[in-house]
């Protein structure tokens, strides 16, 4: 190596140890520029919103589970929302659905998912410092956090928080009247939203940007990690579609704070006709799918780039398909944007235009299946290693294949007028996109835990977790598809006035205790997450004897990542269990030139190219490490 | 250090896209910006698909133009709406006031370019110069458009005779003046409120617009980019002014020619 650039080296990373020094604890956790630092930021606030989201959801269990129970004991927690004769009020149920929703897609499967382990791996995976900018990156998490304590502060109004269903379809969300969540609640709800938009869209610039410009040297597009795709497609998808969400919001603002019809037209409230005229509520549904569907895959996506890295590894194995891999992602994300109306089947939306987007609907089929088969293909004869993370991908591939298969169903313009808003559907999304993000993300934080705290997590009390929350997501929700198909609809307070639904209390029942049960297996993990990371046995610097970059930073790792040069990759991040080598994993670090004995051909054929662009680079800096 | 910002290429037999350098030949910054204007793209797109949704639910004027009258059972006809200009009081001038408007904006991103070609020769004097024709031309857009607000909301001497549900319920025969969020003598109430929300929607980002060139102007003006050895954050807001513009295109082309 050519000793000016050393030198250059050594006075970068000088500095970075420098800048250490001075950093206190205001700059250190709480105002930090540092990507690994907002990662863990987004995760805690990520964990934090899942607990409150999960706890809603118990609540409304309970009044479905139980229609007749004495709810008096919740008083001190819920005060006036028991009614006197102990019963959940009406109104606040439409509160808690709409919340659980919320939180659980937004603040939970969105920021804690994709910002925790975009921010955590983008930089690690790709051999970059940090995000192209850490100060975007700060405000991201900070706008984050801002419409988390809005939207916190909404659950303890006295209208309670907005009640309109997730969704907050105009007119019933527009108009103060029509119930107490459509008040005070929904435009707290409004303004959360509005700076989570702007969290997420500064955050998605950043991603984008720092995997465009920051790879490191020999870290082509065809040698990221899975996960990096996934969360760069993601980031795309966010940022094409949460404009559209803000457009929607911001027509919605008008409509309630400022006396416009853009989604309000001919209506009676209370025998009084309002003066709104020339809106068009639909309008808003179109808006507003433009972007819910393609939330689905920003919520997706990232869970399923975890899951292929952590069971490639697992399996020690390389990724079957890696390309197919990248093709059906790219082909998801593009299908994502052209199928948001099979939402709005049963809108009054012209059938014919129904047949075409369930046409596209259904072929988004065709990618997802090439990933599922890809995972099986993947595990398909791998020396298994079952750790923790490696169980919860396996559970998303679970989860994937029996929730996908029902959105055949519902991706059916005529079945749909059946199953629309049933609880077919709550079991639908809750196991494809509900729970198998869920996994993914619980994949994540059992994974990379070494690396985000040092230490690992006991992994007794993770396959503790594992099995119960696996077996109880399963007993939730399969008994959820009878339940829909019978038409039992979604977001009633009660159905059981009516004798066909009286058939099926026991289910109901049945549901809500496999749902308390699995709610509380989370704080097995929730004591192995907050104890590990002060008292859990000390990691290794590759635990999982994985290939991709970082684990070949150091332990804890500084602001800067690696003390001294960033590595320079010479290989894709999947030669696992390669014949011919003498371990079963080939770090991305490994030049091909040192491993003769386990080349393919072709990469035999690389490895002049390879010597003499090593050559060469030996008189260039790396043009990343010029922006510190 | 001097390459803090801008582009790097390394020519490498990895090819471009091979890590190492920035592929795009595009700073950090720029593809940053690149990427907000193309999610702002969805949000105004959105915006616009909301003003067609709206246009097309309401017949057109069908009657001869001599004879317009505004109401709110058919879309009222542009031309015959924005006719006025200031200081010509009564003449009819379909458009005129508009098209200047326009021409302005247009002009600005011409000295915008030229102030962005400035900044590539390092000239802080053609850059100063270009900045303030530019911020100029958008202070001058901005005030065009309150005035063309201000007449719209005070209306025309004669008004028009309507009936409507006012904002406490009741159902009202009479002549409306100018233009408000409940009712407007042109045309349905959807045509103002769309007028104010898009119209002031990119009016925002004008003005968003003009304090970035304001502040580029001061930071060229004092020397900033001088220092700092390239003028890169001219071509930054450049790229977001220009995008003002091109939106504009459009905001025009649907409110006042169809």
């Amino acid at each position: 190596m050519a000793t000016a650039t050393v030198a250059h080296h050594e006075a970068a990373s000088h500095d970075h140890h420098d800048h250490e020094h001075h950093d206190n604890f205001i700059t250190k956790y709480i105002f930090t520029q540092d990507h690994k630092m907002i990662g863990k930021q987004f995760l805690v606030t990520g964990i934090f919103w899942a607990i409150i989201g999960g706890f809603l959801s118990i609540l409304f269990r309970l009044q479905l589970g139980f229609p007749d129970m004495n709810l008096e004991f919740l008083r001190p927690l819920l005060g006036g929302w028991i009614d006197e004769s102990g019963k959940l009020d009406p109104t606040f149920y439409l509160a808690l659905v709409t919340m659980h929703g919320t939180i659980m897609v937004f603040f939970v499967l969105t920021a804690g998912l994709s910002g925790t382990f975009s921010n955590f791996l983008i930089p690690l995976q790709i051999g970059a410092r940090d995000m192209a900018s850490g100060f975007m990156n700060m405000l991201s998490y900070w706008f984050f956090f801002l419409s988390s304590v809005i939207m916190f502060i909404s659950l303890f109004i006295k209208t309670g928080p907005a009640g309109g269903g997730w969704v907050v379809y105009p007119p019933l969300s527009a108009l103060e009247q029509a119930i107490p969540g459509s008040g005070l609640g929904m435009t707290l709800w409004l303004v959360a939203m509005t700076f989570f938009i702007a969290s997420s869209l500064l955050g998605g610039i950043n991603y984008i940007t720092t995997v465009i410009n920051l790879r490191t040297k020999g870290m082509s597009f065809s040698r990221l990690p899975l996960t990096i795709w996934a969360f760069f497609l993601t980031a795309v998808i966010g940022l094409l579609s949460f404009p559209v969400l803000f457009a929607a919001a911001l027509l919605l603002v008008f409509d309630r704070s400022f006396g416009t019809s853009f989604y309000l037209s001919d209506i009676y409230v209370a025998g009084e006709a309002l003066p709104n005229t020339g809106g068009s509520a639909v309008l808003y549904q179109h808006l507003f799918w433009f972007l819910g569907h393609p939330e689905v895959y920003i919520v997706l996506l990232p869970a399923l780039g975890i899951t292929s890295e952590v069971i490639a590894t697992n399996s020690r194995k390389p990724i079957f398909g890696y390309k197919a891999m990248i093709i059906s992602m790219l082909g998801i994300t593009i299908l994502s944007f052209i199928v948001w109306a099979h939402h709005m089947f049963v809108s009054g939306m012209n059938p014919f235009l129904g047949s075409i987007f369930m046409f596209l609907t259904l072929i988004i089929a065709v990618p997802s299946a090439v990933k599922v088969f890809n995972y099986l293909t993947t595990l398909w004869r791998g020396n298994l290693v079952f750790t923790p993370g490696m169980l919860f991908s396996i559970g998303l591939v679970s989860f994937f294949i029996s929730g996908g298969l029902t959105g055949i169903f519902l991706g059916n313009s005529a079945i749909d007028i059946q199953l629309h808003d049933t609880y077919f559907v709550v079991a639908h999304f809750h196991l494809v996109m509900g729970s198998a993000s869920f996994f993914g993300l619980m994949a994540g934080v059992y994974h990379w835990f070494p690396k985000m705290f040092g230490r690992m997590m006991d992994a007794r009390l993770g396959y503790v977790h594992f099995w119960l929350t696996f077996t109880g997501v399963y007993l939730v929700f399969f008994p959820m598809h009878y339940i829909g198909i019978a038409g039992f609809p979604r977001r009633y307070y009660s159905w059981t006035n009516f004798e066909f639904s009286n058939m099926y209390t026991d289910l109901n029942m049945f549901v809500s205790v496999a749902a308390i049960i699995t709610f509380a297996a989370q704080f097995i993990f929730l004591f192995n997450f907050f104890y590990s990371m002060y008292r859990g046995r000390k990691a290794t610097l590759n635990p999982w004897r994985s290939n991709t970059l970082e684990w070949t930073t150091p332990l804890h790792p500084g602001h800067g990542n690696w003390p001294g040069e960033i590595p320079t990759v010479y290989r894709w991040p999947y030669d696992y269990s390669k014949p011919g080598a003498a371990e079963d994993f080939i770090p991305q670090t490994v030049p091909l030139s040192q491993t003769p004995e386990s080349n393919l051909p072709h990469e035999q054929e690389l490895v002049k190219m390879e010597l003499e662009i090593m050559k060469d680079e030996e008189q260039v800096l790396v043009a990343n490490e010029s922006k510190h | 250090m001097s390459a803090h910002s801008t582009a790097i290429g390394v020519s490498s037999k990895r090819g471009v896209w091979g890590g190492g350098n920035e592929p795009l030949k595009a700073s950090y910054g720029k593809l940053m910006m690149w990427f907000f204007l193309l999610s702002d793209i969805f949000t105004f797109t959105a915006f616009l698909i909301t003003y067609l949704a709206i246009r097309v639910s309401y017949p057109a004027y069908a009657g001869s133009l001599d004879s317009f009258t505004g109401s709110n059972e058919y879309w009222p006809v542009p031309e015959l709406v924005f006719e006025a200009v200031p200081f010509l009081h009564g003449i009819h001038a379909p458009l005129i006031f508009v098209g200047i408007m326009t021409f302005v904006l247009i002009s600005s991103s011409v000295t915008m370019v030229l102030a962005v070609e400035a900044g590539h020769r390092n000239d802080r004097g053609d850059v100063v110069k270009w900045m303030l024709w530019t911020m100029l031309g958008g202070i001058t857009f901005l005030s065009c458009q309150a005035w063309e607000w201000n007449h719209f909301i005070h209306g025309t001497e004669g008004g028009s005779v309507l009936t409507y549900i006012n904002s406490i319920g009741q159902n009202v025969t009479e002549t409306v003046f100018g233009a408000n969020l409940v009712v407007n003598e042109y045309g349905p109430p959807a045509f103002a409120q769309l007028f104010f929300f898009i119209t002031g929607f990119h009016g925002f980002h004008v003005t968003i617009g003009v304090v970035l060139l304001f502040l580029a102007f001061y930071q060229a003006a004092v020397g900033v980019y001088d220092k700092r050895g390239h003028y890169e954050m001219i071509e930054k807001i450049g790229l977001y002014w220009h995008f003002v513009d091109l939106v504009w295109v459009f905001v025009f082309t649907l409110f006042y020619l169809i």
